[in-house]
């Protein structure tokens, strides 16, 4: 008998941590619909079939088309004031958007360099930030978000601001452990005693390696914040009236959805419920990905 | 008649202190050294013994529990126990270079192998990105790395382990140091590329006149390395001299015991003698001579009074009562020149 070799071709080596990204088990159903909502944010105006903000009282309370009473006119139906439900939602999707995303950047940029210059410089610096963290943390989010937006009152970018300051804890909180580990890790050693100054170290060597964490954050962060801006706009102090944001929708539909209006406040509910658990579906793959003690090597 | 030292270093004593000062301990302790420039200076000892704390004293990169208690540091005529820390600064990486322990996980995984041999360039000359990855690549060449030009533009993980610790030694010359510092730079790795390694450690002290201070454990790479050999125990250095003269006829029971328990391939027969015993607290050391308990020669005067550095020999050092009069029963070697 003879030994018969083969020759087994082995994939090429993987060209970048990024490739490690597998696309096997890749969340396809959120990440369509987190993409199909950005798609409509941005082409809110080419989309829309009717301006958001302007309504004949003559058309209020249409149902949606597949109602009685419905019209191909208006879709999904008109509110108390005969705005379009369909383009309310379209240009709400916008402002959902522009603020998840911007206050997410927003509190991971505080939270992130807070927690750098806590773990790495350590001492009182550390101590100051992190008594300051656990204060924060002591603070229901949410009541201290209404009370400073009771405060500075309600604009789209004041809401991006407040959320920013609410919700930067948890970002300083995991990379302060993270660095933690990362400044006794050898290469930041040899940045020490190559000469690096403090700053540079952070920069470049501290802060490439938490970028994974951080933007895994992001994104288990943006539910939060968008349920968050909802929230507020439900409650009356967040993004302001005429302007369409979902949440202000909700609370707008809520006297009538007794009277069999669903369509005004369960829509735009739908809407921030497929966005939030796409958000975190999404989130939490990427979690699992980058995470270096689940990847599975 | 010789010339002054690149760096001398006088009763230096670092000590841990617990936060509430009730704990000290003495990681370094009245320690006096001097290497030349171009010279290779070993440091040998048990773990815990203050070698590393030594190395971490010199480029003053100390964790925040030690303190420099007392001691100069000259170099190159400057004493770097007074220098600012923004001094230091530039002294780091510029005119002293150190090799840590773990050189396989010296490399930042997220940068090329440019961008990381070119840092200490940008960080000390303030050269542009492009002329200091010229410069980056001229020391791969010099490091014998193949096809450089390709290498500058890889990652760490596309390196072998070898070539890593090279890359890393390319880093420690590129400012051109006087003093390349290397604590066991070479125990992570296996034999053959230990000795590929410290061969090229070699060269690169002959072509860029380097001194060199080698931290290690290893008695047989000493012997190979260096020209001159301290002996830390506890914090002390209780021998140094030249290293053919120390291996020849050490002064110091503890140097001695250390010798001995090196196998040798001449002599099969005997046994290899352990030393007894463990290596004292530093924070509690014992009265009198530290290595008195474990000392095989020890005798009264050992348990309590602590010997001061004698020289047995020209430019050696020995901290043993046994050093101090001429005719110990070893039979020491005494030169004309002794002091």
């Amino acid at each position: 008998m003879s030994i018969q070799t083969e020759l087994i071709a082995l994939p090429p080596r993987a060209p970048s941590r990024f490739a490690s990204l597998r696309l096997g088990d890749f969340p396809l159903i959120p990440a369509l619909i987190l993409g199909g909502i950005a798609f409509v944010a941005i082409f809110a105006n080419l989309l829309a079939p009717h301006d958001p903000e302007i309504g004949s009282l003559a058309a209020r309370f249409r149902p949606p088309v597949w109602q009685t009473g419905g019209s191909s006119q208006y879709l999904l139906g008109t509110d108390q004031l005969g705005r379009d439900v369909l383009s309310r939602l379209i240009f709400g999707a916008r402002v959902s958007m522009v603020v998840g995303f911007t206050a997410v950047i927003f509190s991971g940029i505080v939270g992130t360099t807070l927690g750098i210059l806590s773990g790495y410089l350590g001492g009182w610096v550390d101590q100051v930030i992190m008594r300051l963290t656990d204060t924060w943390l002591a603070l229901p989010a949410l009541t201290f978000a209404i009370f400073l937006a009771a405060i500075v009152g309600p604009s789209m970018w004041n809401i991006v601001l407040i959320l920013g300051i609410t919700y930067w804890t948890r970002y300083a909180r995991v990379t302060r452990g993270e660095v933690l580990s990362l400044k006794e890790r050898e290469f930041v050693r040899l940045a020490i005693v190559a000469g690096c100054s403090k700053f540079t170290i952070m920069r470049r060597h501290i802060l490439p390696n938490i970028l994974n964490t951080a933007i895994v954050l992001g994104t288990l962060e943006l539910g939060v914040v968008i349920i968050a801006e909802a929230t507020l706009s439900f409650l009356g102090v967040g993004v302001p009236p005429p302007e369409p944001a979902w949440g202000l929708m909700l609370s707008d539909g809520k006297q009538s959805l007794m009277v069999g209006r669903w369509w005004l406040s369960v829509l735009p509910g739908v809407c921030i419920m497929l966005m939030v658990l796409s958000a975190n579906i999404l989130g939490d793959w990427l979690r699992v990905k980058l995470d270096p003690q689940l990847r599975q090597l | 008649m010789t010339p002054r030292p690149l760096l001398e270093i006088e009763n230096l004593s670092t000590h841990y202190v617990s936060s509430r000062g009730t704990r000290v301990v003495r990681a370094v302790d009245e320690v006096s050294l001097r290497i030349n420039a171009g010279e290779t200076l070993g440091i040998v000892g048990e773990s815990g013994s203050g070698k590393s704390t030594l190395a971490l004293t010199i480029l003053r990169v100390l964790p925040a529990a030690a303190r420099i208690v007392s001691g100069r540091m000259l170099f190159e005529g400057e004493d770097l126990v007074q220098k600012s820390d923004e001094d230091m600064r530039h002294v780091r990486g510029k005119r002293i270079a150190m090799i840590l322990q773990d050189p396989m996980a010296s490399l930042n995984p997220l940068f090329t192998i440019g961008d990381q041999v070119a840092e200490p360039i940008r960080v000390h000359e303030g050269a542009g990105r492009g002329a200091a990855w010229r410069r980056a690549r001229d020391l791969l060449k010099a490091v014998r790395i193949p096809s450089p030009e390709t290498r500058v533009t890889q990652y760490p993980h596309e390196m072998s382990g070898g070539m890593r610790q090279r890359i890393v030694g390319a880093i420690g010359i590129s400012c051109e140091p006087r003093l390349l510092i290397a604590d066991e730079p070479t125990t992570s790795l296996d034999l053959t590329i230990q000795a590929q390694y410290l061969n090229l450690l070699r060269e690169l002290q002959r072509e860029h006149g380097l001194a060199l201070i080698f931290i290690t454990h290893n008695l047989g790479i000493v012997a190979k390395m260096c020209d001159q050999l301290a002996v830390m125990y506890a914090g002390r250095v209780v021998e140094s001299g030249p290293v053919s003269q120390i291996f020849n006829a050490p002064a110091h029971p503890y140097t001695e015991a250390l010798l001995n328990s090196i196998p040798r391939m001449s002599d099969s027969v005997q046994r290899l003698t352990a030393i007894e015993g463990q290596p004292p607290d530093l924070a509690a050391l014992p009265r009198g001579c530290s290595f008195a308990p474990r000392c095989a020669k020890a005798f009264d005067r050992c348990r309590v009074e602590t010997p001061p550095e004698f020289r047995p020999g020209h430019a050696r050092t020995a901290r043993c009562w046994l050093a101090a009069a001429p005719s110990t029963p070893e039979g020491i070697l005494v030169h004309s020149g002794a002091a």
